[in-house]
């Protein structure tokens, strides 16, 4: 992951958006310094709240994790205890981080439950995670993250492993808790549909970098970069595309982060690769305030390229 | 209909699963009376949550599981008459996830010439030869031959389990979630494979997905399962453009397009999907049903075939003139 930078405002969802291996989850990692030992972190500014992140030492940092920023993860079945009850795994932040009572913990996570959308809270308390169902799984774990009503939230894949009507349900759930409590929102996901529905800004990242980052409606309406306008091309959308016609596709595999990496990363998949793309490293260049993409090619010729498709 | 190579009548499958620890069993339902014709060289697409019964249908067509009652016809055939080795022959599946459905111990070639050494296919010889074709064909350079599977990217995983089920060139292709394991580029590219493939060899496929953007691209006709039931049924384009099924229509509203403008859907379903041991009286749908009425809770609707399509609903969208 490489000189990777955005910013969150409150009440609004930034998306990450990208391949598998691109390094979404790293980043979102790195944020919280849960990032495992062989990797090393470094950046120049990571700041929370007025709060420099990045020389908190651990101790901090353990009060900030789950207290001020929580994180959703993707699979509800792995990332709850199957030792412990829902009711035990939801106060265990909230008494961790507040002074608070067992009974105001417990009348907190029933007041979440029923926020999203769980019937019967209190004896929901008392059950163990294997005995829901993946959706219920996902809101308690929505809830979890609330308990101590955090400025920001991280959500890594948080509907991936669900059917698409409680996908939708889920979405706009965390869509209202997050308007209702004035949350920031980092939304982590490879599904460029649901970036589209709920995201305010959007970046996408190939091969450990952002190549192109803005608002949602400029991302989808004028990809500028190769790659984002490639994974356009990529989703079948019923009443757009042709039935039975071709697909558009980005040829070739994302390559191995291993070894050196000089020049675009896109540039072996890329249909507009020319000479200057291996010889130097690509800046993210900005054409508006906040808008910006990693091509050497100009906005202009980016754009037409759009409109002539995509030659594969 | 002349051309239908499956035709499938009345299938039932119902599991004894455990009720708890001194309960004794129960019965789950898992296929409830289905009914499918599935004509040469079309693509069947059977979508619907998770727990209805959609891959259950396809191990029954397999054989994978025995029926509990109904008729399940091949080519004109009992099928039940036809040798388990040779459904196998004629009959392949594509799995969803290309990570577990390879042997990791076994180099690419050996997965891929598996079907050939089990049925003793011509000459041993000859193996070699036909598995650098079908290599060729579902785009794999010749030189993954003895690489193994955790040497390959998930869309050559995925590729591979393609070249398997079709080195037998089998008749019918099950797809079950074949892309859902799958980056979107990737995604792209096995959908094209799949749907070249189609066309070179004149497969027909029955395409079991969650995702309705990838079926409606793929298939010619689709039906929706909830509960072990088929609810609708009908060619892709109509039910696209009109459903008619209040459940077919929510699947339809939370399919999210990547149009930023739209927000999120609302489907109107309740959260929850019910227990499919002991299911809603009358008709299956009703508690998560914007439509339902009193003839709802207390009778199961019966199936409405008009125009070519079906539809099982009390009160389904009237058809346009």
């Amino acid at each position: 992951m490489r000189n990777v930078s955005f910013s969150v405002v409150r009440g609004k969802t930034h998306a990450l958006v990208g391949e598998s291996g691109c390094g979404k989850s790293l980043t979102a990692l790195a944020i919280m310094n849960l990032l495992p030992q062989s990797a090393i972190r470094c950046c120049e500014r990571l700041s929370f709240d007025g709060q420099d992140l990045a020389s908190t030492n651990e101790r901090h940092m353990a009060d900030i994790r789950g207290n001020k920023i929580a994180m959703i993860f993707q699979e509800p079945m792995t990332s709850l205890n199957p030792c412990y009850t829902i009711g035990n795994q939801m106060q265990e932040a909230l008494l961790r981080h507040r002074r608070v009572t067992r009974k105001e913990a417990l009348d907190r996570a029933v007041f979440l439950l029923e926020k999203v959308g769980i019937t019967a809270a209190e004896s929901r308390l008392k059950q163990y995670p294997h005995q829901l169902s993946g959706g219920l799984r996902q809101r308690v774990m929505i809830a979890m993250g609330l308990m101590c009503g955090p400025p920001l939230i991280i959500a890594d894949e948080p509907t991936t492993a669900l059917d698409v009507t409680i996908q939708a349900q889920i979405l706009s759930l965390l869509k209202g808790l997050q308007q209702e409590f004035d949350m920031g929102m980092i939304l982590i996901t490879h599904d460029l549909g649901i970036v589209a529905r709920v995201a305010d800004r959007v970046s996408v990242m190939y091969c450990g970098q952002v190549v192109e980052t803005g608002d949602v409606t400029q991302i989808f309406e004028n990809p500028l970069h190769p790659y984002t306008q490639g994974l356009m091309d990529c989703i079948p959308i019923p009443g757009k595309t042709q039935r039975g016609e071709h697909l558009g596709s980005i040829p070739g595999i994302v390559p191995t982060p291993i070894g050196d990496m000089t020049g675009c990363t896109f540039r072996n998949r890329c249909p507009f690769v020319s000479k200057a793309c291996a010889e130097s490293d690509v800046a993210l260049q900005e054409i508006s305030a906040g808008r910006a993409y990693q091509c050497l090619l100009s906005p202009e010729v980016c754009a037409q390229n759009l409109r002539g498709g995509v030659a594969v | 209909m002349s051309d239908a190579v499956l035709q499938i009548s009345d299938l039932n499958k119902t599991y004894m699963v455990s009720a708890g620890l001194f309960k004794g069993k129960r019965s789950l339902k898992a296929v409830n009376g289905v009914n499918l014709v599935l004509e040469k060289g079309s693509v069947l697409g059977l979508v619907g949550e998770s727990g209805c019964g959609k891959s259950t249908v396809a191990k029954l067509i397999l054989r994978l599981e025995g029926l509990t009652s109904g008729r399940i016809s091949f080519d004109g055939q009992e099928m039940s008459s036809i040798p388990r080795k040779e459904v196998a022959r004629r009959i392949q599946p594509v799995f969803q996830d290309p990570y577990a459905s390879l042997n990791p111990r076994k180099p690419i070639s050996s997965i891929i010439s598996l079907p050939l050494r089990v049925h003793r296919v011509g000459d041993p010889k000859s193996w070699p030869h036909k598995v650098e074709e079908i290599m060729d064909i579902v785009g794999l350079p010749p030189r993954f031959r003895h690489s193994y599977p955790n040497q390959l990217s998930g869309g050559q995983r995925q590729r591979v389990a393609v070249a398997r089920a079709l080195i037998m060139r089998p008749e019918i292709v099950i797809c079950d979630e074949p892309t859902s394991a799958l980056d979107v580029s990737v995604q792209s590219q096995i959908l094209n494979l799949l749907m070249d493939l189609r066309k070179d060899l004149g497969l027909t496929y029955i395409v079991i997905s969650h995702d309705l953007a990838v079926v409606e691209h793929l298939a010619s006709r689709v039906a929706v399962m909830y509960l072990g039931r088929i609810v609708e049924e009908a060619a892709t384009e109509d039910l696209f453009k009109r459903p008619r099924h209040p459940y077919t229509q929510a699947l339809l509203t939370s399919v999210l397009t990547p149009e930023p403008r739209l927000g999120l859907p609302d489907t109107h379903l309740g959260t929850t999907y019910p227990n499919p041991i002991d299911p809603p009286q009358g008709c299956t749908f009703h508690p998560r049903c914007p439509k339902a009425t009193e003839l709802c809770q207390a009778t199961a609707p019966d199936p409405i075939v008009e125009a070519g399509r079906l539809v099982e609903c009390h009160h389904p969208e009237t058809l346009a003139d």
